[in-house]
């Protein structure tokens, strides 16, 4: 039951994904990404993360994505549409994915996985998934919880200055 | 219980066809949503390894992850705009004055 659920998802997104890269319209491979993105989510529920899918949904679909379509519709997007959509190396990305699928294919097959451990996980268990996820992040990932919050501060003044008209001296 | 190594296929799956959105599109946006669902296959990969090892470091990373997409997000957009204001310019052959 589990694996039917998830091979549905991630048929749906390879499937949404492809669309994604081949849209003409950016509005449309942005609002594709989306659905990727729910589907993400689910393969997260099924992976016992259910924090994470919580956060895909509302910090992902609804914050990043939403920042995506609004930057969209201040740039000047429809001249696009009728353009040239592909580069002319297309002989080239093809080489380089088959050998990136076929690296990745060898590791793969060559590892050898240390064998399975089981936790306790089911859907709505106490203590859940966020208070298990709180308890490692706050303690034995501080330091790197905090540079994430001066990469974050970073970002946000780099993106300010950057989209600013003029900067007065 | 699902397979380990179905996650792994599919973050493969979906990092190939991101880095084939990258390297084939003109357009500067699809190139950046390319470069979002890279980023959310590598978390796929992340959240399966925790839950084979049932480790909760996998998911700490996945928000690290998260963290950084949201920055790249905000900085690539805001170049973007940038480089719209003056002129249309949304395909990235086009910006090409540092070009050898």
């Amino acid at each position: 039951m589990e694996l039917y659920f998830f091979y549905m998802f991630s048929g749906g997104m390879i499937i949404t994904s492809l669309l994604m890269i081949t849209r003409a319209n950016v509005i449309h491979a942005a609002l594709l990404l989306v659905l990727t993105f729910f589907f993400l989510a689910g393969i997260f529920v099924l992976a016992g993360a259910e924090f994470l899918a919580a956060v895909q949904i509302l910090l992902y679909a609804g914050g990043i994505m939403v920042l995506y379509l609004f930057s969209i519709m201040l740039m000047n997007v429809e001249v696009a549409v009728r353009m040239r959509q592909w580069h002319r190396q297309g002989v080239v990305v093809f080489v380089a994915a088959v050998l990136l699928g076929l690296e990745i294919w060898a590791v793969l097959k060559g590892v050898e996985f240390p064998a399975a451990k089981q936790w306790e996980w089911s859907l709505g268990a106490t203590p859940g998934n966020v208070e298990a996820l709180g308890a490692v992040l706050y303690t034995k990932f501080l330091f790197p919880f905090e540079v994430a919050s001066i990469l974050l501060l970073a970002a946000m003044i780099g993106a300010i200055v950057l989209a600013k008209r003029t900067i007065e001296r | 219980m699902i397979p380990m190594t179905h996650f792994l296929i599919l973050g493969a799956i979906l990092f190939l066809i991101g880095a084939m959105g990258v390297l084939m599109r003109r357009n500067a946006i699809i190139i950046l949503l390319s470069i979002e669902l890279m980023l959310n296959a590598v978390n796929v990969t992340f959240v399966g390894f925790s839950r084979h090892l049932a480790d909760m470091t996998g998911q700490v990373f996945a928000i690290f992850v998260i963290t950084v997409a949201a920055c790249e997000a905000a900085v690539g957009l805001a170049i973007l705009i940038a480089l719209n204001r003056d002129r249309t310019m949304v395909n990235v052959d086009e910006v090409n004055l540092l070009k050898w």
